[in-house]
């Protein structure tokens, strides 16, 4: 789960990490009111989850309620690379000396953490990565270690941070890392993390990526989880617990287990067609996750056909089918279904589809079989034999 | 013969008494493997359908001489039971929990290298193993198997395991062992680890990889098969058609910036001399053809 700024940054402040004075404003009333709490002067900030609010007009300065109501006005409602701002974060300017890169994610072939500290922050750290790899000093952190002060303390030295800033920015990475890793963060970045005029370390931005596998030892991350989906098709998905990505194609997809969704979407597109959706129901395929999964595709307009996709392992494929068959009962589809069955029991669960089947619902024998037909049936609309 | 697990392997399953744990317990004994017990530390003196529960592993290793454990306890408890079961001196140990943070993988993981260097564990999040006619230690349906070899597989997707299995068993080809290592980001025994065991197993005279997008495994992989693999690989990447950014339901499946695309993958795969297909059943076709071919 991707946070947006603000919540990052309190996130951090629950470490201890140092942010500037800020609030957060639905309206621009309620930024009006952040700014005059806080005293000018501020910074107006889009809250979006995508990189380039800068360029984009999404970060403005104000000097006074006057600047502030023009500029949130502004960026409300804004579209900034496909994100509409519906949220604004508004805190105390900086003046800013030296601008810095820091993070923390998982270094997967190596399976320990990586940091990542540069002086050169501000800017896409992917850029520097390619135009001044030196810059970027990374270490290597083992999970059943940690990362101590003096470690930190010889590594902002190796980065060359500004030697007033040395001491804060390496009392800053502890904390860090400890959001990282207490904080069950798959990554932990700032960009930029600045050092001011007057000699102070702290977090202009907040990146944070929370790792939902560990929700249920942060009760707190609740508030959060009902920014995320900002696609319809997505939300009732979610509302459904059903595991969905909203995609722009034709071909509704419903499959057991994620590489087969996906190979699913890949055999889709392999003979033409474009899946409109990757759902993966798992492992119990029952009457009750089939109705929902139908559910939600059948509400998305662009879908033209629906591909089951099933490969029974402990699933048994009768069971799929019979899940099939009262899903159908209980849901008015408005596309035609073609189904592939296969694995534990298919002969029997084909067996009890066999009555059911008709021009609106189809069986294939194979996967590549099926996709044809789904795709050959968002072409026309259900006509094709 | 077969990788990590045979008829001997003796097997103990933490969780035994609860739901998945019983149902797949059982039917691993159904099967043909050696269930020697399991263990549940308010359940101890009781059976599962005649399988003996102990309070705890190292009790269970003395009892049994177990030297292989399932693992089938929820995600807060999942690490602490991985690391019991090293503690007890076992072996090989299979998780197929899903869901366990990535933080208690990697501290689990850099645990059992530094301390439990003779330990492999296969998974979080994965089906199991399989060497069919011999051990089944996880959630693989064995009816799909088929005994005998030649082939050697290795997954990192369920569901695609499953479906790679069944390719193969149709055509009448047969596997030696079927390891799914799981999608998670920190996984205990990664491909690597299997095609290293297939080109040692003298009956594998060829290895089927089925990989999906995110990480860079399958061209880590890549590297070790053309420096060291001697059999022909077959493979396939699932994830050609996945939007970057977005969590295919595998928490390691994600295209981060460049990294991670299927592309990169498949071409990492074809550069290293591997069979790539575009799909599952391309794959089992372009497998079955290499075994004719051997002769087998």
């Amino acid at each position: 789960m991707d946070l947006f700024e603000y919540q990052g940054k309190q996130y951090f402040a629950q470490f201890g990490i140092p942010v500037s004075p800020g609030g957060e404003a639905n309206t621009v009333d309620e930024a009006v009111a952040v700014a005059e709490k806080i005293g000018y002067p501020v910074v107006v900030k889009a809250q979006v989850r995508v990189g380039g609010r800068g360029k984009a007009g999404g970060i403005k300065l104000a000097d006074n309620a006057d600047e502030v109501r023009l500029h949130a006005g502004n960026i409300l409602g804004m579209d900034i690379k496909g994100h509409v701002v519906h949220r604004l974060w508004i805190e105390l300017s900086s003046d800013i000396a030296e601008e810095y890169y820091a993070s923390f994610t998982l270094d997967r072939p190596n399976k320990v953490y990586l940091g990542m500290l540069s002086k050169e922050g501000g800017v896409e750290i992917e850029e520097v990565a390619v135009t001044n790899p030196d810059a970027i000093i990374k270490l290597s952190i083992d999970p059943t270690v940690g990362l101590d002060l003096a470690t930190a303390t010889k590594w902002v030295a190796d980065a060359e941070l500004n030697e007033g800033a040395q001491a804060q920015a390496a009392a800053l990475l502890v904390q860090l890392f400890d959001c990282y890793v207490k904080g069950d963060c798959d990554l932990a970045e700032i960009n930029p993390l600045i050092y001011t005029t007057d000699h102070v370390v702290r977090a202009l931005d907040a990146k944070v990526t929370l790792d939902v596998n560990a929700e249920f030892r942060h009760p707190e991350w609740e508030a959060w989880s009902d920014t995320d989906a900002e696609d319809p098709r997505e939300a009732m998905a979610k509302e459904k617990g059903l595991n969905y990505i909203g995609l722009e194609g034709s071909v509704g997809i419903i499959a057991n287990g994620a590489g087969l969704a996906m190979s699913t979407l890949d055999v889709v597109n392999q003979v033409g067609g474009k899946a409109a959706n990757f759902l993966d129901i798992g492992g119990g395929a029952n009457a009750d996750v089939m109705t929902a999964a139908l559910e939600v595709i059948n509400a998305d307009p662009s879908v033209r056909s629906i591909f089951v996709n099933i490969f029974g392992g402990i699933t048994r494929v009768d069971e799929v089918a019979k899940g099939v068959i009262e899903a159908l009962r209980r849901v008015d589809i408005s596309s035609p279904i073609v189904l592939r069955l296969d694995g534990t029991n298919a002969i029997e669960g084909r067996a009890l589809l066999a009555e059911h089947l008709n021009d609106r619902l189809v069986a294939e024998p194979t996967m590549l079989d099926a996709a044809r037909r789904a795709v050959a049936m968002a072409t026309t609309g259900g006509d094709s034999k | 013969m077969s990788i990590f697990v045979d008829e001997n392997t003796k097997v103990i399953v933490q969780g035994l008494t609860g739901g998945q744990g019983r149902f797949h317990g059982v039917r691993n004994r159904d099967y043909g493997t050696q269930v020697v017990g399991g263990v549940s530390p308010k359940k101890a003196g009781t059976d599962v359908e005649g399988i003996p529960v102990f309070a705890s592993v190292k009790e269970a290793v003395a009892e049994t001489g177990a030297t292989a454990s399932f693992v089938v306890v929820p995600p807060p408890a999942a690490v602490a039971a991985i690391l019991e079961a090293a503690e007890a001196g076992i072996e090989f140990i299979v998780c197929i929990t899903e869901g366990i943070p990535a933080h208690d993988e990697a501290r689990c993981f850099n645990t059992l290298k530094k301390d439990f260097p003779n330990t492999r564990l296969l998974g979080p999040n994965c089906p199991g193993i399989i060497s069919p006619g011999k051990c089944n230690i996880g959630i693989t349906s064995g009816d799909i198997a088929l005994a005998g070899g030649p082939v050697g597989i290795v997954s990192r997707s369920g569901t695609l395991t499953y479906q790679a299995l069944h390719e193969l068993s149709q055509q009448g080809v047969g596997q030696t062992t079927c390891v799914g290592i799981g999608g998670d980001p920190v996984p205990g025994t990664n491909f690597i680890d299997c095609l290293e065991a297939f080109e040692a197993d003298p009956d594998t005279k060829a290895v089927m990889m089925i990989g999906e997008i995110g990480g860079s495994e399958e061209e880590l992989a890549a590297a070790f098969i053309k420096d060291h693999m001697t059999k022909p690989v077959v493979s396939y990447v699932a994830g050609v058609t996945a939007p970057p950014g977005r969590k295919m339901g595998h928490a390691g499946a994600i295209i981060s910036g460049s990294q991670g695309t299927a592309q990169a993958k498949m071409e990492a795969l074809e550069a290293a001399g591997v069979t790539v297909a575009l799909n599952p059943t391309e794959a089992g076709e372009k497998m079955v053809a290499i075994v004719r071919e051997l002769g087998l």
